[in-house]
């Protein structure tokens, strides 16, 4: 069970051993699905949910054809993507608003999971809505807590109301009062983060909500939890129905599987995520977004797509044939370079390709200055040249480089480039690997 | 009930959960199907997949060369290897000695400084906390009603003042005053922020110019944590060699887990755990008894 690659190369492996294109076998669908599953689990998808996730999906890739158009690999992660962000919903942020004013939210969630800061960018949020939000500090219990909030009251200039450390259920029905007669129109209720099995503590939530009947009530969970998140969604939401839910720190490198398990055992939405530690580091929860950063793909997705648009099936068809009769001379080469011009720029598509946010991207292989100087010294070679490039010699060399505006060392590169793609491509044969023409990039 | 009997409640609850699960799964055969259960029991505890498979390939083979046949035998043998992965070498503490202590937001840095400056002062150390977080609203209040509860001195200034100043005079404060343990608060940073990250390494320079005494540098995990855990260790390792971690809110649902593969990967010991909110809430850590409270 070794641990390394994106899900993507992962995949790739998987079905390394398959030649012919058709619908997925049961064998080749199990064998991805483990992938799948390793990759769900390191991203702290709970494993309840992922051995749920990964039934369902089974069940979905079974007896699917495989788009001529893609790899059996590509075919199953757009299966996997899009049955991951179907489950994590729509986009949803909007806020409930309450028939007679103020509007109350209340916030709730362990400790350091980012509530207070995140009152105070729903209140700046707000307030560019032209609303009129309040703040209310509840947290009774931790040092300083109440000043933190008045802190960041003061910065979002949003008033903010406070009874020292009296019942919170007390402080939040005089907090609407008051709202009410300043003529405020939404009241935000920061209370103490607390342990979900502390029974004492849920039961002051649940007064809470029984003194003021919000219309909102929203559980902060840090994105970088772990397989806990289940039982902490699951008993918040029991003992309090929320409904919604914000992920904070969603700026940091966790992959936030915990969007998936939370959503998959309480079946709220999650409304906004906390991007930052400034009051506008606030956004809409994207669930296409979520489910690319939990699969480590980045827009893989949008670049199958383009795949599919942009290669048609005679050309990956003509390619993998010359691939597995080791026929591929510079002419196809240059082909490839063209599809990669079509499909976009080659540093956007390095960059949705999987796992690339860690790889140290090799420079070279993405600048495109370099992709129209190879161009032009293939354009420059005849045409036998480029059936053989084996057997260009020196003063052949420099008349290409002339002749292309480059330098002898260009020609070089791009020799020395071609005949390690070719290689590659001969190691693929050997392995018998098919399917490779839709995406495979020749560097 | 000794002095880890706080720890013991905190995680009976883990115990319970992970005992019960393999009682479980443990129904005669130890096969395949077997083994990939207890992979997934271990992985429900934060356990990294790779931690786990390890741990799993390890009992196995032990299991099958011990013919182990009851479940109490097993649990055993489970116990030790997963202890023995905790088991690491750390030096003795001397003093005078200045704790750094590190870690991304809200994790319980600055709570963890109270709990340690009560149990440095209860074994009849001077302790001095350093308000070196201040970036977030109202932190350095915070730390300060700790000193007030733990009976210690404070060196703070006001919000957005440089940290490394604060630093700097705390350090020479505790110098002129001879202090044995110095407590530096800093501001919770994601270890992905290189701004933030280079800042700390500021902070880290002073004290290496300015302290010549014994330094450790502590980085709090919050037991929910899930992998992004080892993330954080390696980044913060790099800019501030790392010589334990402390794990915080172990009075919570979670196992923190993720301490495994830490050990495995690093072989950064934990020094304490967090059970509460109370003053008295830290306690050292101790592989055995922890692992004996897990499984
Ligand atoms: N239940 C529990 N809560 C803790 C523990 N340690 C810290 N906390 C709480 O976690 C929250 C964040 O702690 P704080 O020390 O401010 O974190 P910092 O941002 O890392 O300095 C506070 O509400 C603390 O009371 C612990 O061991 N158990
Ligand atoms: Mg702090």
């Amino acid at each position: 069970m070794a641990l390394f690659g994106t899900l993507g190369e992962k995949l790739n492996h998987v079905f390394s051993k398959i030649t012919k294109k058709g619908t997925l076998t049961d064998l080749e669908i199990k064998n991805a699905m483990r992938e799948i599953k390793l990759v769900l689990l390191e991203a702290d998808v709970n494993y309840l949910v992922v051995k749920d996730f990964i039934a369902k999906v089974t069940e979905k890739s079974t007896g699917e054809r495989v788009m001529k158009s893609l790899t059996p690999g590509q075919q199953i992660i757009k299966i996997v993507n899009e049955e991951l962000t179907a489950l994590m919903g729509s986009t949803n942020a909007k806020l409930t608003v309450a028939s007679k004013p103020p509007t109350v939210i209340m916030m709730c969630g362990l400790q350091g999971a980012g509530k207070t800061t995140m009152c105070g960018k729903l209140a700046k949020m707000l307030k560019k809505q032209g609303k009129k939000p309040m703040l209310v500090a509840c947290d009774i219990y931790r040092p300083a807590a109440i000043n933190q909030l008045k802190t960041i009251g003061k910065s979002v200039d949003v008033e903010v109301y406070d009874e020292g450390t009296a019942k919170p259920e007390k402080t939040s029905l005089n907090a609407i009062k008051y709202a009410d007669k300043k003529g405020y129109d939404t009241v935000i209720i920061d209370t103490a983060g607390r342990l979900q099995i502390n029974e004492e503590l849920m039961t002051e939530l649940q007064n809470i909500k029984k003194a003021v009947n919000p219309s909102e009530i929203l559980l902060t969970v840090d994105a970088m939890i772990g397989q806990e998140s289940v039982n902490v969604a699951t008993t918040f939401n029991e003992k309090l129905d929320i409904t919604g839910v914000i992920l904070t720190k969603l700026d940091g490198d966790t992959r936030g599987g915990a969007a998936l398990s939370i959503r998959a055992v309480t079946g709220k939405p999650i409304k906004f995520c906390g991007v930052g530690e400034k009051m506008d580091d606030i956004e809409p929860f994207y669930p296409d977004r979520m489910a690319s950063r939990i699969l480590d793909m980045g827009d893989v997705l949008s670049l199958i797509e383009k795949a599919q648009a942009n290669y048609t099936e005679e050309e990956a068809r003509k390619l993998e044939k010359k691939m597995r009769e080791n026929s591929f001379t510079l002419d196809d080469y240059l082909v490839q370079f063209e599809q990669l011009k079509k499909m976009g720029s080659i540093s956007d598509i390095l960059a949705m390709l999987p796992g690339s946010n860690k790889l140290k991207l090799n420079e070279n292989a993405i600048d495109e200055k370099q992709l129209a100087k190879n161009k032009a010294i293939i354009q420059s070679m005849t045409k036998k040249e480029r059936q053989d490039p084996d057997g260009i010699k020196g003063s052949q060399k420099k008349r290409i480089a002339t002749g292309s505006g480059t330098t002898i060392q260009d020609v070089n590169i791009l020799l020395k480039q071609f005949s390690q793609s070719r290689e590659l491509m001969k190691q693929f044969n050997g392995k018998k690997k098919g399917g490779l023409a839709g995406m495979r990039l020749p560097f | 009930m000794g002095i880890f009997s706080k720890f013991f409640g905190a995680l009976k609850k883990t115990k319970d959960a992970i005992s019960k699960k393999i009682s479980q799964i443990f129904v005669g055969e130890l096969d395949d199907d077997f083994y990939e259960e207890l992979e997934y029991v271990l992985v429900s505890s934060d356990l990294s997949v790779e931690a786990s498979s390890e741990i799993v390939e390890e009992v196995k083979k032990l299991a099958k060369k011990n013919k182990v046949k009851t479940e109490e035998d097993f649990k055993k043998l489970l116990r030790q290897a997963m202890t023995d992965i905790l088991t690491l070498d750390e030096d003795e503490d001397t003093y005078p000695t200045l704790y750094t202590i590190v870690g991304v937001n809200g994790v319980g840095k600055t709570t963890a400084i109270g709990k340690m400056a009560h149990y440095y002062k209860s074994h009849k150390k001077s302790v001095l906390m350093v308000a070196g977080d201040t970036f977030r609203a109202a932190a350095s209040d915070q730390l300060t009603e700790w000193s007030k509860r733990a009976g210690t001195r404070i060196v703070k200034y006001g919000e957005g003042v440089d940290p490394g100043a604060v630093v700097y005079d705390g350090i020479h404060s505790a110098i002129a005053k001879h202090d044995d343990v110095v407590l530096v608060d800093t501001a919770g940073r994601l270890h992905n922020k290189v701004g933030l990250m280079e800042e700390l390494k500021k902070i880290s320079k002073i004290i290496s110019k300015e302290w010549s005494d014994r330094v450790q540098t502590y980085l709090v995990i919050d037991a929910t944590t899930g992998q992004n855990a080892l993330q954080q260790v390696e980044m913060f390792n790099e800019i501030m060699p790392l010589d334990g971690i402390i794990l915080t809110k172990l009075d919570g649902s979670s196992k923190g887990g993720v301490v495994f593969a830490i050990a495995k990967k690093y072989g950064i010991p934990i020094k304490f755990v967090g059970v509460g909110e109370g003053i008295d809430d830290l306690e050292p850590f101790n592989a055995k008894e922890f692992v004996e409270n897990i499984v």
